[in-house]
């Protein structure tokens, strides 16, 4: 393992899982606590977000929009053009997809210090099926000027992730996900906007993950050992601005590298990666993710493993790249 | 410091002045438009006379600090029209008079083909796709609330852009939340890009639209400067609603030709053949000619 810091019981078949959106409802209580220009808002899904522990604690500052996202991130963008740090809450699949132009002109083009949080992201959402499952958020989000994208891979990074985006000035996106996942990282674990952290030292192959696939790959990493491929892994937490050193480091060390993602591989992090890595250093590349069609409703493992987001398929990957190699 | 004391109040209480202003910054609009051979006509000319009473009558601010926490905010929602609002900035001492000529719409200039807050002095909100602004006027209001202040935040939007359904999610929440701090003014000039706003999407009845949103709506002539400013001094005294203004206005006032006809919408002077307009070249020279006379019209009470 690397020098890192990680949560000690976190290949225990009894590891700890919590979902990553508590991680932001205590983020939120904790910037509340610090900052009174710090005010949510949601769009009817107060409890869901975990925006809720925020309302518990400071209903003065809690804003219930309703069903309207348009109107909330317009309304976020005019609290912090009069100094506020607005929180803007709901799913991804609504924020950014129902919102997008608000975001781009209200938000993003007047560098309006607004925060977005998608919750619900990724396949792993399970059986409200295709629409709810957010699998397009970061590509749509990344491509735009002026904010900054971050999609944390469990609890406690949730929760320093919300500190930090609420501590940064500008606009920022973070996504969340639904279900219970493991607990990866620790309070002692680094973190900082901007900088990729490796989370398992290797020599042959770099897997490149977000979100809380990385636990996922740090489990793969481990079972490739088994086959004689030393598994480097790095939690690039943030897609934008992406740490493009950490990356053509891992790729430059090892020559191969694999991506995993629960989202679009086009455009994603997989997206993001091959951009770094065709500029800085091309190395052979597999990526993990979406491959550009819709997903649909099922248990959450089940989705992951027939969209093959699993272990299996991370290891298959790291195999076939390492072969690309030579 | 209240609006009663402020150098602009007290320079130009007399509505006669204000008119004058009103037809020197239709007059700059044209000068701006030709020199920068692109932008909206109609609008900017038809809210001439809203945005002189605003800003010289109207509006508690300092354009010596234009980031002065009190001051009141003019968010423009339809920023297509952004030519008036630079006009009427640098006429307020913004900036000067000559960037505001010379300047928009060209490359490096701060005076962007549509608003962009942070770019240039005075203006408070990014702008230029329709339906935003009073979702920002909304979070403004808001947060006036919460910090208990005291100033006023003016929407200003146009007829065409409530075929928007943000807005209209913006003026449920207003209404709910008796967000009296805003009032809005809607530019209800009739026209839009592709005809008249009761053919492309019939708007009426508007009035009691609003109303039925809890909103309290007055209607004015939108050039009449006494009634604008009458309408404004009317909002601040109601304390249970938002205030919509509807201010009727006539797109291409003060140049004729160019009166109630779309086609003047987007484009400037001298870029556009209509039968029985006066030719390309001549445009800019004629409209200029005819506000210039208008102006001879316009008596001061002092005169």
């Amino acid at each position: 393992m690397s020098s890192v810091k990680l949560n000690p019981k976190l290949f225990d078949p009894e590891v700890e899982a919590i979902p990553t959106r508590d991680g932001y409802g205590e983020g939120l209580v904790a910037l509340g606590e610090k900052d009174p220009n710090v005010v949510v808002l949601t769009g009817d899904l107060s409890a869901s977000t975990r925006a809720n522990k925020f309302e518990e604690k400071f209903p003065e500052r809690f804003i219930e929009v309703g069903v309207a996202e348009q109107n909330m991130m317009g309304i976020a963008a005019g609290l912090a053009l009069s100094g506020k740090i607005p929180f803007v809450s709901s799913y991804a699949v609504f924020v950014p997809g129902r919102c997008w132009d608000q975001l781009r002109v209200s938000v993003c083009y007047s560098k309006a210090n607004v925060k977005v949080a998608g919750a619900h992201s990724g396949i792993s959402v399970g059986p409200d099926g295709a629409t709810h499952q957010a699998l397009e958020d970061i590509a749509s989000v990344r491509v735009l000027p002026n904010i900054v994208v971050e999609v944390p891979c469990d609890s406690i990074e949730a929760k320093k992730t919300t500190i930090a985006i609420g501590e940064h000035r500008g606009p920022a996106y973070f996504r969340f996900g639904r279900e219970k996942t493991p607990v990866i990282t620790s309070e002692d674990t680094p973190f900082k906007i901007g900088k990729a952290e490796v989370f398992r030292d290797g020599m042959d192959v770099t897997i490149i993950a977000c979100g809380p696939l990385v636990y996922q790959s740090l489990v793969a990493a481990k079972e490739l050992e088994k086959d004689g491929i030393s598994a480097e892994v790095i939690n690039n937490h943030t897609i934008k601005p992406i740490d493009k050193l950490t990356i053509a480091s891992g790729a430059k060390k090892t020559g191969a590298v694999v991506t995993v993602e629960e989202h679009q591989i086009n455009g994603g992090l997989g997206g993001a990666v091959a951009e770094v890595l065709a500029e800085n250093f091309p190395a052979p590349m597999e990526r993990i993710g979406m491959t550009d069609t819709f997903g649909e409703s099922g248990a959450p493992e089940e989705l992951l493993e027939k969209y093959g987001m699993s272990v299996k398929k991370i290891k298959e990957a790291a195999r076939t790249v390492v072969k690309r190699k030579r | 410091m209240d609006k009663r004391h402020s150098p602009q109040h007290r320079e130009h209480t007399h509505i006669g002045e204000i008119e004058k202003i009103a037809n020197d910054i239709r007059q700059d609009i044209i000068k701006m438009l030709v020199e920068a051979g692109s932008g909206h006509s109609a609008g900017p000319l038809g809210m001439a006379d809203v945005f002189t009473a605003l800003y010289f009558a109207v509006l508690n601010h300092n354009p010596q600090k234009p980031n002065w926490d009190e001051r009141d905010r003019v968010v423009l929602s339809n920023g297509h029209i952004a030519p008036v609002l630079y006009t009427t900035l640098a006429h307020s001492g913004y900036f000067s008079r000559e960037e505001a000529l010379g300047t928009l719409r060209k490359l490096n200039s701060r005076l962007q083909g549509h608003p962009h807050v942070g770019t240039t002095p005075g203006v408070e909100n990014s702008s230029g796709p329709l339906g935003q602004g009073l979702s920002q006027a909304v979070g403004m209001a808001l947060a006036a609330r919460m910090d208990g202040k005291k100033h006023w935040i003016y929407c200003l939007m146009s007829d065409g852009e409530h075929d928007e359904g943000q807005i209209w999610e913006a003026v449920m929440f207003a209404g709910k939340n008796r967000l009296f701090q805003i009032t809005g003014i809607i530019d209800r000039n009739n026209i839009q890009i592709d005809g008249m706003t009761e053919d492309v999407m019939p708007l009426e009845p508007l009035r009691e639209k609003y109303e039925s949103f809890n909103w309290h709506v007055i209607d004015v002539d939108g050039h009449n400067i006494q009634e604008i400013i009458d309408a404004c001094s009317e909002a601040k005294a109601i304390y249970e609603k938002p205030v919509m203004i509807i201010a009727h206005t006539i797109p291409g006032k003060g140049v004729g030709w160019m009166e109630f006809d779309y086609r003047w919408h987007g484009n400037p002077p001298g870029t556009l053949e209509v039968p029985g307009d006066p030719a390309k070249k001549d445009q800019a020279k004629s409209a200029l000619d005819e506000l210039r006379s208008l102006r001879g019209k316009i008596t001061g009470e002092h005169e």
